[in-house]
């Protein structure tokens, strides 16, 4: 069942709200004739806040696409909601300063983007008013009114982030796919942007599965954690997963994880290297 | 093709006057007509071609309409129709190109590259094997605006009408595609039909703008207006207006100009988009300049 945050026990977890929104069943994946990953197991309710971890060229943003229906599974099966009730934010998506779209209307094709024809003027009033009504609000959770008027380009990298979290917020979806959302912007930012998902999760009930390169920033939000290695799978709390004993039944070989005065955990003698230099997990 | 040498006409500042003068000739009155129609298409499938950053796609499409005006010169057929052939053609060579070259930008722009140096001395090829009234290439790689027959403005106006309707059918998911292709992949957009299918509308406005300016200037109507939009405002529908309304001005301003000066259209409507792009870029700067003054010192961003 679900585990209390590791330092966030006064939070009650939510309760689970029916069936899961996400089901994974031995699932596994082939890319190019190679068992990515397989015997996945992984049940998340409404509300839930799940990390995808592991090292890189693993298949974390594979497993992403998997639960999106952008790739196939090889065995297993997965139960996921609809395209229109599932939000995603892929990695790495930045705007250049030559790029002439309002952060507004970024979100607004979140909306209505995939629509075809032209909205025509002075029909359907009503569900055009509720339209920009629901994108003013996406924003403003987010926190981004301030900026939604600017060229998306002009925006900074953690401004950007949350017009797009804005966009995939802005249909309601009951699952959230993120890919290293964190992952270009800076410690405050980090940890303002970790916060919000955390509220989101919580405050509205949407499940997160987040693909992340450092648990650090989100782990007072985590309710579990997929730890991918080895072509295998750990799926559990973040305090039952990211262990000594775990990580090194999971790779094989000797792992250590270390946590820090301040609760931050730090793995140590991973196989494979990291490539941020910061405390990974 | 230098008209003001042989007629004595002289501009009077009395619009109305002037205007009732050009238009007593039928094929100034087709030039206005062809020159409106270029103008709409060509702005808005520009403003998108800005957007997805493809000027290069549309400058190969744009080289590859003069051998295909050439051509049908040297077979007597109407140029307009092998601008469209050859543009169309073009098109979805390089859309094949797209589709097997993955995400290779760089391979991608060579091969392009690489189809616009042959279409080009095929082009040179063609004019050589035409030893007739053409006097050179001048006319197919600069535009003219004599001898634009009402066939042809008809011709430009159904083209223009498929390409507009189309546009509109696929705009606001092309507008997706373009500016967030992950996302709108994974909402379901068909990215790469799209892609493919704004190649083709691409070459039939490329094709349209090069019965005015030439094959080789296309971009005062297919580049500048959006460029100079995309400067003034972020606002996609008013970006698309604008860019239609500075396209079709700059056509206009060029044909009057074109018609009381012994010097080319394609120059006249080349220099009045141009003008155009460099005032929003010293309005842009001013604004900028302007706004920083109005803020309290060291508020600027």
């Amino acid at each position: 069942m679900t585990a209390q945050p590791i330092e966030q026990a006064a939070v009650p977890a939510p309760a689970h709200a029916g069936a899961p929104v996400l089901q994974l069943t031995g699932a596994a994946v082939r890319v190019g004739g190679r068992t990515l990953w397989s015997g996945v197991d992984l049940t998340i309710g409404a509300g839930e806040f799940t990390a995808v971890l592991g090292p890189n060229g693993v298949g974390k943003s594979t497993l992403l696409k998997t639960l999106l229906g952008a790739a196939p599974t090889a065995a297993g099966e997965i139960r996921a909601p609809g395209r229109t009730e599932i939000g995603y934010l892929p990695q790495r998506r930045t705007f250049d300063a030559g790029v002439r779209i309002r952060g507004i209307d970024v979100v607004r094709l979140g909306l209505d983007g995939h629509r075809w024809g032209l909205p025509v003027p002075f029909l359907n009033r009503a569900r055009r008013r509720a339209e920009r009504r629901r994108i003013d609000e996406a924003i403003e959770s987010t926190g981004a009114t301030g900026y939604a008027h600017r060229p998306i380009g002009e925006c900074s990298g953690g401004e950007q982030q949350r017009l797009l979290l804005a966009q995939a917020l802005v249909t309601r979806p009951r699952l959230l796919l993120l890919d290293e959302p964190l992952d270009s912007l800076d410690l405050p930012n980090q940890s303002a942007v970790a916060a919000l998902l955390g509220r989101i999760c919580r405050e509205d009930g949407v499940a997160v599965v987040m693909v992340a390169h450092d648990v650090n920033p989100i782990l007072h939000h985590l309710d579990r954690v997929v730890y991918l290695a080895e072509g295998r799978a750990v799926t559990g709390p973040p305090r039952e997963v990211i262990t000594s004993e775990t990580l090194t039944r999971l790779y094989g070989a000797p792992v250590e994880v270390l946590r820090t005065t301040d609760g931050r955990l730090v793995v140590v003698g991973m196989p494979d290297e990291c490539r941020s230099g910061g405390p990974c997990c | 093709m230098l008209l003001a040498e042989t007629t004595p006409y002289a501009f009077t500042w009395n619009l109305v006057a002037d205007v009732r003068e050009m238009w007593s000739f039928p094929f100034m009155v087709n030039a206005f007509r062809a020159g409106a129609i270029v103008a709409v298409v060509a702005g808005a499938v520009g403003w998108f071609m800005v957007l997805r950053r493809q000027t290069f796609a549309g400058h190969t499409l744009s080289v590859v309409a003069f051998p295909g005006a050439a051509l049908a010169t040297l077979i007597g057929v109407s140029t307009a129709v092998g601008y469209l052939g050859a543009c169309l053609l073009a098109a979805v060579v390089i859309a094949g190109l797209r589709e097997s070259g993955r995400s290779g930008v760089a391979v991608e722009s060579a091969a392009t590259g690489t189809v616009q140096a042959f279409a080009l001395a095929c082009g040179f090829l063609f004019v050589t094997l035409y030893k007739g009234m053409l006097g050179g290439p001048q006319a197919l790689l600069f535009g003219t605006f004599l001898g634009i027959t009402t066939g042809q403005v008809a011709l430009l106006t159904v083209v223009g009408a498929v390409v507009l309707t189309l546009l509109a059918a696929f705009g606001r998911p092309l507008l997706f595609a373009s500016s967030d292709r992950e996302v709108a992949a994974a909402r379901g957009v068909p990215v790469r039909a799209l892609g493919a299918g704004f190649l083709l509308l691409l070459g039939a406005a490329t094709a349209e703008a090069s019965q005015i300016t030439g094959s080789l200037l296309v971009f005062a109507l297919l580049v500048v207006p959006a460029a100079t939009a995309q400067v003034l405002t972020a606002r996609p529908v008013l970006g698309l207006a604008l860019t239609v309304l500075l396209g079709l001005a700059a056509c206009w301003l060029g044909l009057i100009a074109a018609f009381y000066q012994p010097y080319p259209l394609g120059f006249f409507v080349t220099t009045f988009a141009f003008a155009g792009y460099v005032l929003a870029q010293l309005t842009r700067a001013v604004r900028g300049a302007v706004g920083r003054v109005a803020l309290p010192t060291g508020a600027t961003s």
